[in-house]
């Protein structure tokens, strides 16, 4: 076997590991009375045992790859996702050391997962580098960066589990509403999984020239049934799907295309989820939350931030700084990458001095946590596949 | 302003909330809160305490969190309208032309586009209200810090050991209760903090445990870091400090660097090199198959050259320096300057070679070639034949007002005017010659005939010096001081004391990280045998706590 293919199934199994330590941090929450009476439940010691196990699988996929293209596998989409899952992981177990909380495990692990096969929809092909990112410090900067970020995320996870605890589901208000949106967001992401995957088995592929927003003629390959149209396109697939509409140059009418289509999957699974069990997805999730500790989960959410924003810093910008300047002979230069980090940071220097000074604690830090996340997700994914810069990967 | 005296006897600075020294409530307020706040000790703070002059009200304005919040806020927010469209420096049109930028936004992005670029967004993080809002981020931590950072200092340092009943009382974490024997409690508990690498000090049946308290000063600290490293950004509008400019050379050119007076470089070489097809097809070969070409990697051969120190004004005498390969993440660095491989052009014309006919017999006069950086005025040509180059456009772009215009002065579409002398012809015919197009005002008799062109590579190269490197690095160097400093350690007091009889009171505070607080009572706890105590914001877990004990 190939380390590539090794590689390959090293991921495999720590996806499959990640799945069954779910299950067992399940059992430990349910058996258990209260936060205290779980804290050294079997299933738990089980469950994390599960999880280091998957964790160093991954770790070896990380190697292993890393050895077959001979550079950090860091550089491109599939890569860096998978990547935050991993440290997302490693965060987890960090901090379940420090608090020995299962139900951190039973909500963080399902979103590793989900990150995960996020990731894997994406072209998993090794990439060789292109000269700007040919450098060391690809590695050191991307990697800090990551543990930095998933640190950070494991605060959303801890706001996540006192917000299901605490938000009434029963009457409608505001903070219902955005519970259950942010349920219905990693619908989304589920469905965008479920239709990639559809597609791909099906073997569907569309070809069309177009004309790109510098007014040059360009080619491009849609992996769904094409929506929309580029600027200009002329199909060169013979016998596949017209497009409805064609769109200006500024728009990527084949990302259009896959963004509509998971969004319209993923409105349909929802649809059927509520219809099954005719309640709102986060009112199913409460029973599982409700025996956390909430001034735990609160100090969580902070003790998170507090580890993370150092790493944070160091990553997404000092060592940013430092290669910029070898790289592009500039340490700062607003491209859209750079600036969602700056806002990511500004963002959680906010959040300490909220929580610091005016004693956001409780729902609005568990909200600012979620929010956190959100920013981060924008900038690995939005920034990324939508407002191009100099680090766009995909 | 008068001095506030305690009932300890303690002289306290007109302000303060609790007593320095013993943590009486000294206000009204303090007397009647159940769980006082104790963030900065309760100490005389110059905001909380003046509030009438203008002076006054900016000092007040900029220490509040809430204020310094809504900066951090609006930075954070306008900086995100920065990425919704490209800023000016991304766009691929003349950056000094307001127009063609206009148009280029129009173009692509329609109306919002347009107003965009009316609302400066498209050059926003160089705008006056930007750089406003970034000294008022800086200011506000400035005055936010030293107004707290004093009286923090001064009450830490001031605090005894043995605290009053009703400061005890007021803390998040309080116990009180009897226990077998007090004293014995006491000297346990000292034993066992000790161990526990708690500074510990004693005053008449008191303890008072605490454990790093530097890490209080991790936000300052921090905070100078940001300062200096603002600082060092506003340094670089200091001419000196500061050079930016790029260059484009030719392969074999030798030209003076632009900001660097003194030096010159040569372009000796430029290679481009793209992922083979045998490494590919090891690991890469999927990702080419879906892509095309990657480059692999481009790079200028050059040589550095410096001007002899006595050479007179004006003259070109050279001292070779160094030869240094330059590429994509290593530039050639000396004398804190660095030149940075950023981008290339491949197959620019260098020179053509151009013949003389004759129309009617196709007779060559022979070839000449014309450099199409210097272009000669004169090609003499066998048979006493001669061309002289009357006009020469590098980047010919039409006619206007009925003369040939040059968009440029690099030779990407070159076009000449050419007087053909030649022995039956003295008096020359003129000819205009572009790239696959001969004009002539009547019909000539001979023609200059394109026979080939030669190509050269040119790289473009970035030259900066930056002297506010070091500043800002000093600066970022402190603030991941002060972040660590204050976040992966935390201040934590334990008091312990005699009440009435074999009664002990405890009570802790820690600035954060209250569970890990919290274990470490415990372990005291345990080993002395000291009274219960409660966490008055967590119920949940003291009900726990009982439930497991059951
Ligand atoms: C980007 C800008 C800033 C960053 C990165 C930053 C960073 C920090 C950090 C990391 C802390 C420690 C927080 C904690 O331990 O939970 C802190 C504390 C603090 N910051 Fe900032 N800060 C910034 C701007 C400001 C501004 C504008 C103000 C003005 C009001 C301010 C006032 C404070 C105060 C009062 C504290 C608490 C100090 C203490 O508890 O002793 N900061 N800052």
């Amino acid at each position: 076997m190939g380390l590539a293919s090794l590689s390959a199934n090293l991921l495999l199994v720590s996806f499959i590991a990640y799945l069954v330590a779910t299950l067992f941090f399940g059992g430990a929450v349910k058996g258990a009375k209260s936060e205290a009476s779980y804290s050294n439940h079997r299933w738990g010691n089980v469950g994390i045992t599960i999880t280091i196990i998957g964790f160093i699988t991954h770790l070896g996929y990380f190697i292993t790859r890393w050895m077959a293209s001979g550079h950090a596998p860091l550089s491109n989409m599939f890569e860096f996702t998978t990547a935050f899952g991993m440290m997302l992981v490693g965060a987890f177990i960090l901090l379940f050391f420090l608090y020995r909380t299962p139900s951190l495990g039973l909500f963080a692990l399902p979103i590793a997962v989900i990150i995960i096969g996020y990731a894997s929809m994406f072209p998993r092909e090794i990439t060789p580098l292109i000269p700007a990112l040919q450098s060391i410090w690809l590695a050191v900067h991307v990697i800090t960066t990551v543990i930095g970020e998933s640190i950070l995320a494991i605060s959303a996870v801890a706001g996540l589990i006192y917000l299901l605890k605490h938000v009434d589901m029963t009457k409608p208000s505001r903070q219902r509403f955005w519970l259950e949106a942010v349920m219905f967001t990693i619908v989304l992401v589920l469905g965008f999984v479920l239709s990639s995957t559809t597609f791909k088995v099906a073997g569907y592929e569309a070809h069309f020239t177009y004309i790109d927003k510098n007014e040059a003629p360009a080619k491009i390959t849609y992996h769904y049934p094409p929506l929309f149209g580029m600027h200009e396109y002329e199909a060169q697939t013979p016998g596949a799907m017209e497009p409805w509409a064609e769109m200006p140059a500024v728009i990527n009418a084949q990302k259009l295309t896959t963004f509509v289509w998971s969004v319209v999957t993923g409105t349909i699974l929802y649809l059927i989820l509520r219809l099954i069990f005719r309640r709102p997805i986060a009112s199913l999730l409460q029973p599982f939350a409700k025996k956390a500790n909430s001034q735990l989960m609160d100090e969580i959410g902070y003790r998170s931030v507090l580890i993370g924003f150092p790493v944070f810093t160091l990553g997404a910008l000092i060592f940013a700084m430092i290669w910029a300047h070898e790289a592009w002979s500039r340490f700062w230069g607003w491209d859209p990458k750079e600036v969602w980090a700056l806002i990511t940071w500004l963002f959680y220097a906010a959040f300490l001095h909220l929580r610091l000074s005016k004693g956001w604690e409780g729902k609005k830090s568990a909200w600012l946590a979620v929010i956190g996340f959100v920013i981060i997700m924008f900038n690995l994914i939005a920034v990324n596949l939508i407002i191009a810069g100099l680090h766009s990967y995909a | 302003m008068s001095k506030i005296k305690c009932q300890c006897g303690h002289d306290n600075p007109f302000g303060t909330v609790l007593c320095e020294k013993c943590g009486r409530p000294m206000t009204e307020e303090a007397k009647k809160s159940e769980v006082v706040d104790m963030r900065y000790e309760g100490s005389a703070r110059r905001s909380q305490t003046y509030k009438r002059s203008i002076i006054d009200k900016i000092w007040n304005f900029f220490s509040s969190v809430k204020v310094g919040v809504g900066i951090i806020i609006a930075v954070l927010a306008t900086s995100a309208i920065g990425t919704l469209f490209p800023q000016k420096l991304y766009v691929p049109v003349n950056q000094d032309s307001p127009a063609e930028l206009l148009a280029y936004y129009e173009r692509l992005y329609g109306i919002i586009g347009t107003l965009y670029y009316k609302l400066g967004f498209y050059d926003m993080y160089n705008s006056w209200w930007f750089k406003i809002l970034i000294g008022m981020l800086g200011t506000s931590i400035i005055i936010a810090s030293v107004d707290r950072v004093i009286p923090l200092y001064k009450s830490l340092k001031k605090q005894r050991t043995k605290r009053h009943a009703s400061f005890m009382k007021r803390q998040r974490i309080y116990g009180a209760g009897l226990s077998g024997d007090a004293g014995s409690s006491l000297a346990k508990a000292e034993e066992k903090l000790k161990n526990m690498k708690y500074n510990v000090k004693t005053e008449d049946g008191a303890i008072l445990a605490e454990k790093n308290r530097f890490s209080r000063w991790g936000p300052y600290v921090n905070h100078t870091g940001l300062i200096i490293f603002l600082f060092g950004v506003l340094l670089r509008g200091i001419p000196g400090f500061y050079v930016d400019q790029t260059m484009w050379i030719r392969e074999g050119e030798l030209r003076s660097i632009p900001g660097a007076p003194d030096y010159y470089l040569e372009n000796k070489d430029f290679i481009l090199e793209t992922y083979s097809k045998e490494e590919a097809d090891e690991v890469f070969g999927e990702a080419i198959d879906r892509v095309g070409t990657i480059v692999k990697s481009y790079q200028t051969d050059v040589s550095l050259y410096k001007k002899k120190e006595d050479s007179l004004p004006g003259s070109t005498d050279l001292e070779h320096v160094k030869d240094y390969p330059i590429v994509v993440n290593k530039p050639l660095k000396f004398d804190g300057y660095n030149i940075f491989q950023m981008d290339y052009r491949l197959a620019e014309l260098k020179s053509m070679t151009m013949q003389l006919i004759e129309k009617k017999t196709g007779k060559s006069f022979g070839q000449f070639t014309i450099d199409l950086d210097d272009p000669e005025g004169v090609y003499e040509l066998n048979d006493g034949a001669r061309v002289d180059l009357i006009g020469y456009y590098a980047d010919y772009d039409g006619v206007e007002n009925g003369e040939p215009v040059s968009k440029s002065p690099i030779p990407n579409n070159p076009a000449f005017i050419f007087d053909m002398i030649t022995p039956e012809k003295p008096n020359g015919e003129k000819s205009f010659v572009a790239i696959r197009q001969t004009l002539e005002t009547e019909e000539n008799a001979y023609q200059v005939k394109f026979v080939s062109a030669e190509t050269r590579d040119i790289s473009g190269l970035t030259i900066r010096k930056d002297k506010t490197l070091y500043i800002l690095l000093l600066g970022g160097l402190i603030f991941m001081i002060g972040v660590i400093q204050g976040s992966y350690w935390n201040h934590r007091r334990i008091w312990i004391q005699k009440g009435e009889g074999e009664e002990l009171l405890i009570a802790a505070h820690t600035n954060k990280n209250w569970f890990s607080l919290k274990k470490d009572l415990n372990a005291v706890k345990e080993f002395a045998d000291l009274p219960k105590y409660e966490d008055r914001l967590d119920n949940e877990s003291s009900s726990e706590e009982e439930e497991g004990e059951k």
